[in-house]
């Protein structure tokens, strides 16, 4: 049987705002499928996003839904986290919103392990703004405050999230969207900050300035490009060249989990107190 | 009786949080409010409640609105620098009308200026410091047991009217310290939020139609709804049509300038037969209170006028003073800022003669005196 979207998506919020032939569809559905899956009552997940094109997706959602501000999503999440622990937050995120006005957040939420799923849509460009440069546009591509190509070196997001302290990461991409639902069901899973970094299309600001004739092309880009980590490993370096790993990167389970840390301290305090009454 | 204490201004501040029913704080460390976050730091896991310490002012900001998205009474702490930083996530709290409390504790200068000296140079950011027109409401109290009812007042009014509330006190008073007696719970009313009766499918967040302050439900409480930093409708999702974005925005205006008789709070002494009046606050307010006792003993008819709440701005009070006295004298720690407000306010009814210092001290009531006797 078909899945059923609509017991999800808010009525009479659809058609998103979301070009033709962006990715994003695609990563909205996984999201839903991924949720479903799990079986988790929607009274009990928060959706929080910063700015950006990404950041709109929440509102098409029927969870407790936050649209806050460029780069802040993280706080805004960090916040309810720790004011409600039991309940599930996911954050989405866009390239420029996660690493470059929110790079902070990201590396400390990540470095916290804190219980959130973050959703990093990497689609290499600001396209909310009409196609600028972000902390993820390749080198040499074009952009409009690149006209010349760029020069600013890029994020790799899942080593940054490993290096800043984040207890799963993985990467998808809107083509493998089958493994990309398995993917934000782990991360979901796990106990700690889970960044899953997608691979996304925006063909009217960033693939048909640099040589993508159509969203088809950039599909199956990534096709070509992205190969399981498991594969990807094995292979020598003049096969791996141009392409990157996608599935689970790098997973660490047991790690201290902020807010379960901060409240055994509160149950500990409680206890002591107790204790010498 | 309640319980006595020799406590600072900041200590006190956190002390009425708490008193208020707050349960989170997140702050970052900043000269001269981290004593608020301190204490906190040690306050709230001992009542069960959210400590965070975070990676900067902006983050702070954001969390304390999802930590009172979720339920919680939220307050943060901060002062010039940090509370530039936090403009943004302000004017979303007054958009999105989440109720949270920020105090700003205020420091000498512009940029990083006078860390460790006090300063009233905010009080205009206070009101304009975020963009687009918002609603704000300001407490400026002057006195450590001041500080802490006024604390439990700013909660009550940030769950009342649905709206963040600062509260601005200058680093002399932040670091005072002087008796003060906490009440016994129970004794100062404090306020929740209210919440929505009706059926979760019949809940509109930002619904109009039945006063100016909608219900609001928490988050995960069965009621899933939209918040966003967008301009809304109703129903909480983005408008960007005519005429709901200006109805909307003047409601949010409303919720305050319509209720100033129960928000506008000030002190007034020896005004009734007054030819000169002072208007001053926070420690500019106390010296002002001893010039006044000075020049009283000289025979000269002078009074205060202390605003316990800057914003919204005590209109129609400085209106009738300037009616009826000779001149308005506003000593600050700044260069003129709130004399602004009371010239506006005086429309040249009276003379409004200002007293500026920025250089890190305080304004002594020498200094106040002597401007009057200048004045009368």
């Amino acid at each position: 049987m078909a899945f059923n979207y609509d017991q999800y998506i808010r009525g009479g919020k659809l058609p998103h705002i979301w070009c033709p032939g962006c990715t994003y569809g695609i990563v909205f559905k996984s999201l839903l499928r991924a949720v479903d899956s799990l079986k988790l009552d929607r009274d009990d997940i928060a959706l929080v996003s910063g700015i950006g094109c990404a950041s709109r997706l929440p509102g098409y959602v029927d969870f407790n839904t936050l649209h806050t501000t460029h780069g802040r999503a993280l706080g805004f999440a960090t916040g309810i986290k720790m004011a409600k622990p039991d309940k599930h937050v996911i954050v989405v995120s866009g390239d420029g919103d996660a690493t470059a006005i929110g790079g902070n957040h990201f590396i400390h939420a990540c470095r916290r392990n804190i219980d959130i799923t973050l959703l990093v849509f990497n689609n290499y460009i600001y396209g909310m703004t009409g196609g600028q440069y972000s902390p993820t546009t390749p080198s040499g591509h074009l952009a409009t405050t690149m006209p010349y190509g760029n020069i600013d070196p890029s994020f790799n997001i899942p080593e940054l999230a490993k290096g800043a302290g984040a207890s799963f990461v993985a990467r998808g991409t809107a083509y493998h969207a089958a493994g990309l639902d398995r993917l934000i069901i782990e991360a979901m899973q796990h106990k700690g900050l889970s960044v899953v970094e997608i691979m996304n299309a925006c063909p009217t600001t960033h693939g048909r300035r640099n040589k993508f004739k159509s969203p088809t092309d950039m599909l199956l880009w990534m096709k070509d490009t992205f190969i399981p980590a498991v594969a990807f490993d094995k292979l020598p370096p003049e096969k791996t060249a141009g392409k990157l790993p996608m599935g689970v990167l790098y997973k660490k389970e047991g790690l201290p989990e902020y807010c379960e840390t901060y409240y055994g301290m509160v149950a500990r305090l409680k206890k002591q107190k107790e204790g010498r009454a | 009786m309640g319980k006595i204490k020799l406590l600072q201004g900041n200590e006190a501040c956190a002390e009425g949080a708490v008193y208020a029913g707050c349960t989170f704080f997140a702050g970052y460390p900043i000269t001269p409010s981290t004593e608020v976050a301190e204490f906190m730091a040690k306050r709230l896991p001992q009542i069960g409640g959210a400590f965070m310490q975070m990676e900067d002012e902006i983050a702070a900001m954001a969390a304390v609105i999802g930590g009172s998205l979720a339920g919680s009474k939220a307050l943060t702490a901060t002062s010039g620098p940090g509370f530039s930083l936090k403009q943004e996530n302000i004017g979303f709290a007054a958009l999105t009308e989440v109720p949270c409390v920020i105090l700003n504790v205020m420091r000498g200068g512009p940029s990083t200026g006078v860390p460790t000296g006090p300063g009233q140079s905010d009080i205009m950011q206070c009101k304009w410091g975020t963009h687009g027109d918002h609603p704000v409401i300001c407490l400026t109290p002057a006195y450590v047991q001041e500080i802490f009812s006024e604390t439990v007042r700013a909660f009550n009014l940030a769950e009342k009217y649905r709206t963040p509330v600062i509260i601005a006190f200058d680093e002399i008073v932040g670091h005072m310290r002087e008796r003060i007696e906490i009440p016994d719970p129970g004794v100062l009313p404090i306020v929740n939020r209210t919440k929505p009766t009706c059926s979760p499918s019949e809940y509109l967040p930002y619904d109009d139609t039945k006063g100016d302050v909608p219900p609001m439900a928490n988050f995960f409480e069965g009621y899933r709804y939209h918040v966003t930093g967008l301009n809304h409708g109703p129903d909480g999702f983005p408008v960007n049509a005519s005429p709901r974005i200006h109805t909307d925005e003047l409601r949010l205006i409303r919720k305050v300038e319509g209720n100033k008789a129960d928000i506008v709070k000030f002190e007034e002494t020896l005004m009734d037969d007054a030819e000169v009046a002072i208007f001053a606050y926070g420690v500019s307010g106390r010296s002002a209170k001893t010039a006044v006792e000075a020049a009283r003993k000289e025979g000269i008819k002078v009074g205060l006028f202390r605003p316990l709440t800057m914003w919204p701005f005590p209109e129609e009070q400085v209106a009738a003073i300037a009616s009826r006295v000779k001149a308005i004298v506003v000593p600050e720690l700044s260069l003129g800022q709130i004399i602004l407000e009371v010239e506006r306010c005086a429309k040249g009814r009276c003379k409004v003669e200002g007293i500026f210092r920025v250089d890190g001290d305080p304004i002594n009531p020498a200094q106040i005196l002597a401007k009057v006797k200048e004045v009368k």
